[in-house]
């Protein structure tokens, strides 16, 4: 457990928590190691843990009948994949692929998610800290969306 | 009356095309090519990275196109070409031996000497690389006088990546930081997806010792520009090249107007603390 918090305290995301709350989160923890092509979750699937890449890349993905599958972002170092846990019913809507071979801590949902009801103080703490990763890539959508390098 | 001598010395008028043969064409894209250009009398003239000349092409018109190669590799205007307009798409259909009217070069070009002792961050989008590259040969032909250099570069897709052999020959450097993204890619795409805004946070690393060098769409630009203000670059150390309509190139014809700025003339390279109020007004 020690190890765990110590690997999450080095990573940006979880840097400023509190001690005690990051020993909280450690206990939600566990790492991943996942081989290139191997996905770390399907859309549809009950999102029931989220992600902090330590190391590789991770292609998000759409399904598309037919075609390749649409490849809109890949996340790297240091990043956070997946934000489905933090709302209901608790479903991804994306696929995750490793590109390359990839270490990941692994924090369970269901576990955090109590743990934030019980703590306020950390729920608000985890919120502070996801709603910047989700008004960013927000913004990346909507400049994507804008096609800026097609013909106009 | 001007001796011969004195009318040699002369700088030619900014409005009379000097003649140029078309020397070698490359296609870089589907609707891109890269043409190299001689003077078919005396020297090219010397340019700064960043500035632009007007290509012109009797009986279809002219067009501002920016300078894309080396100042010492060429001895004449290198320069990259995508078939957006009329005058742009007969540029890229010509062949080797080709003529055509050339004035520059124009406007105001890169702070390359300006960036020495400090970080460069260089982010170009689609064609943007073009007016960019310049400035990293002039980095790299003086690699000892910057720090950390960076060089970010996002594209529509994977087959839209302007100068990829060259991106990937800088890649091997040790000296130079290179990322490519693209907007889509499907799953035989093993680099980056995604806007080039977010790689921004991973590029500078000493933001109050960087100097910034963005060339794109301008909502690229824009919300690099932001990335780059929130990453902690100080606006006057962030450089845009801007893209208006250029018509007589020296700030006489009012085309190229932006807000209290020609393009032409004060630009097309400025520094986001002078364009900033400017670039979110609509009607501009």
């Amino acid at each position: 457990m020690e190890g765990l918090e110590r690997i999450l305290r080095q990573q940006r995301f979880f840097a400023e928590f509190p001690a005690e709350q990051s020993a909280l989160i450690a206990g939600c923890a566990r790492n991943h190691r996942f081989a290139a092509g191997q996905y770390l979750f399907h859309e549809g699937e009950t999102a029931n843990e989220f992600f902090l890449i330590r190391h590789g890349h991770v292609a998000l993905e759409i399904a598309v009948p037919a075609r390749a599958p649409f490849m809109f972002s890949t996340l790297g170092e240091g990043e956070i994949v997946g934000a489905a846990w933090l709302i209901p019913p608790y479903r991804w809507t994306i696929d995750a692929r490793a590109v390359e071979t990839t270490l990941a801590l692994g924090i369970s949902a269901t576990c955090l998610r109590e743990k934030c009801e019980a703590d306020h103080h950390l729920g608000y703490e985890m919120m502070k800290r996801f709603l910047p990763v989700l008004v960013n890539q927000i913004h990346a959508a909507q400049l994507q969306i804008l096609d800026v390098y097609g013909k106009h | 009356m001007a001796s011969i001598e004195t009318a040699a010395a002369s700088p030619p008028d900014p409005f009379i095309p000097q003649i140029y043969r078309v020397d070698s064409v490359r296609r870089e894209l589907g609707d891109t090519v890269t043409l190299e250009l001689m003077p078919l009398a005396g020297k090219r003239p010397e340019f700064q990275p960043g500035q632009f000349n007007m290509l012109y092409l009797p009986g279809v018109g002219e067009v501002a196109i920016s300078i894309s190669g080396s100042k010492v590799e060429s001895t004449g205007f290198v320069h990259t070409i995508r078939a957006a307009g009329a005058v742009s798409a007969a540029l890229t259909r010509l062949e080797a031996g080709a003529k055509i009217g050339l004035r520059g070069p124009f406007g105001t070009g890169w702070p390359v000497a300006a960036a020495e002792g400090s970080d460069v961050v260089i982010v170009a989008g689609g064609l943007g690389m073009a007016p960019l590259r310049p400035a990293v040969y002039d980095i790299l032909a003086n690699r000892g006088r910057y720090g950390r250099v960076a060089v970010l570069s996002g594209s529509r897709s994977p087959n839209d990546i302007l100068y990829r052999p060259e991106l990937e020959q800088w890649r091997r450097r040790l000296d130079l930081d290179i990322t490519v993204t693209v907007d889509n890619a499907d799953v035989d795409w093993r680099g980056n997806v995604g806007v080039v805004p977010t790689l921004v946070p991973r590029a500078v690393l000493n933001p109050q010792n960087a100097m910034a060098m963005l060339c794109g769409p301008e909502v690229m630009m824009r919300f690099t520009a932001n990335a780059l203000r929130d990453a902690g670059i100080p606006a006057n150390r962030i450089y845009l090249s801007m893209e208006r309509n250029m018509k007589c190139a020296i700030g006489l014809c009012g085309h190229c107007q932006f807000g209290p700025e020609f393009i032409c003339k004060d630009g097309p390279v400025m520094p986001y603390d002078r364009i900033a109020p400017i670039l979110t007004i609509r009607e501009i």
